[in-house]
């Protein structure tokens, strides 16, 4: 018997320093608060917490730094940040105040060598690529970056094959068809890449109830991502992985 | 106080952090001459195998860490910490380590692990017999990252983990522990394996 779990990693997504997308948790004080936000996910079996910076200019970028800093001196978890991130620098910064991983996006599509530069300073299992896919025909699904607006015309599989060459150790893969309709994750394209791929694959985009994540890990996915329906406590955590468990699914409880 | 000892450009915070939580005072240090200023030693899990241990040489830790463990007092490794405790790493090519404890440090046998991946990366059950470091926990969930592993001597192990097949993640050697996963990242069972450290 194997006992490594699936992993269930909440997003909180922050703009200029509070918590978006209206967090609803009972209890809490101040509800945007990504402190507190992040330390009731803790408590609440969240196996990993990651942090999505829309923040537009990348000069209002130091809240993130500092929303990190507080949260990983009471979150004793894996806390990866995502969202604009450019170079060694901002990279740097994050790791230097106790951030595990960062996620890399359209920095990666328009300078692929970025990916080779942190992995190589930083360690491998220190960089995730966010790779946004939306489907275009049967069977063949493009990288699009700016949320979704922009394709970058790269063929997914392609793409993700190449981020893990550069040194990628982990791939968040995001459908834009899927995002926000909770109607499950795509588990199509998960399964290809995570097949495919010896780097763990978190499916993101599209769960809105348990049996999603039960799906999405039958095919393959090695974590599975979601904001709003943590956020809005439609799915409680320890509910969720219970399920799991009871599925047949190996999670920590 | 609790030294953590440096070795590369490695991110410590997370480390730091996790010994403030439990109100124990604990600073890195640099400086082979200052090791025996510590009441305990800790080796954090951050960096490669051969750039840690040049790092050691050059500024004379390894010496200063074995006249350290001489000294009766409590040293815990983990993660990269732990492997440095053995003989050899295979680590992109094969490296000399502290040689502590018997055993070398291998990658993960890519045939043997079925469908998982390499690096492990995430929760895992520590099976662990009965040690003063697991004092109060009971085969808990704790948090890895790594590519490769340690085999070494039944005598010395006091955990083990299942990843395909079955491997050592936890080692005691008289005042020396070793243990593969993070404590700093492993919730409150990681948190509770730093406190019965500290009470050593």
């Amino acid at each position: 018997m194997d006992y490594f779990a699936k992993r269930i990693i909440p997003c909180l997504d922050v703009k200029d320093g509070r918590v978006v997308k209206g967090v609803n948790f009972v209890g809490l004080k101040d509800a945007g608060d990504p402190i507190e936000a992040a330390i009731r996910y803790n408590e609440e079996g969240a196996d990993e917490l990651t942090f999505l910076d829309i923040t537009a200019s990348y000069e209002e970028r130091k809240p993130i730094v500092d929303i990190v800093k507080e949260v990983a001196k009471e979150v004793f978890i894996p806390l990866t940040v995502g969202g604009g991130i450019h170079s060694l620098k901002n990279i740097y910064d994050l790791l230097n105040v106790g951030c595990d991983k960062v996620s890399i996006n359209s920095a990666a599509v328009k300078r692929p060598e970025f990916i080779n530069e942190a992995s190589k300073r930083f360690g491998s299992s220190t960089i995730v690529v966010a790779i946004d896919v939306k489907k275009i025909a049967p069977n063949k699904w493009n990288v699009f970056i700016k949320g979704g607006r922009e394709d970058t015309g790269l063929d997914a599989i392609k793409w993700a094959k190449e981020v893990v060459d550069r040194g990628a150790g982990e791939i968040l893969l995001t459908s834009m068809d899927t995002d926000g309709t909770k109607n499950g994750f795509d588990i199509e394209i998960t399964e290809i890449i995570s097949s495919l791929v010896p780097v763990p694959v978190i499916a993101s985009g599209g769960a809105g109830e348990v049996e999603h994540f039960k799906e999405a890990f039958l095919h393959k996915a090695d974590a599975a991502l979601a904001a709003s329906i943590f956020h809005f406590r439609e799915i409680d955590i320890m509910d969720l992985k219970k399920y799991l468990k009871n599925e047949g699914i190996s999670v920590r409880l | 106080m609790i030294g953590i000892v440096y070795y590369n450009m490695g991110n410590l915070a997370s480390v730091k952090n996790a010994f403030n939580k439990l109100n124990v005072k604990a600073e890195v240090v640099t400086d082979a001459d200052k090791l025996k200023n510590y009441d305990k030693l800790f080796l954090p899990g951050v960096g490669a195998f051969g750039d840690a241990m040049e790092h050691l040489r050059e500024y004379n830790l390894d010496e200063a860490i074995k006249e350290y463990i001489k000294s009766g007092k409590y040293v815990f490794g983990v993660c990269l910490g732990m492997q440095l405790l053995f003989e050899k790493s295979y680590e992109f090519g094969e490296h000399k380590g502290l040689g502590i404890i018997e055993g070398e440090v291998v990658r993960f046998d890519k045939a043997k692990i079925g469908e998982h991946k390499i690096p492990q990366m995430g929760w895992n059950k520590v099976f662990n017999k009965k040690s003063k470091i697991f004092e109060g926990l009971d085969n808990p969930y704790l948090y890895f990252v790594h590519s490769y592993h340690t085999v070494c001597d039944e005598k010395y192990v006091i955990g083990k983990t299942i990843y395909g097949y079955e491997f050592v993640s936890a080692v005691n050697k008289d005042n020396v522990f070793g243990l593969q996963p993070h404590p700093e990242k492993s919730h409150n069972e990681g948190l509770k394996i730093l406190e019965n450290f500290v009470k050593l």
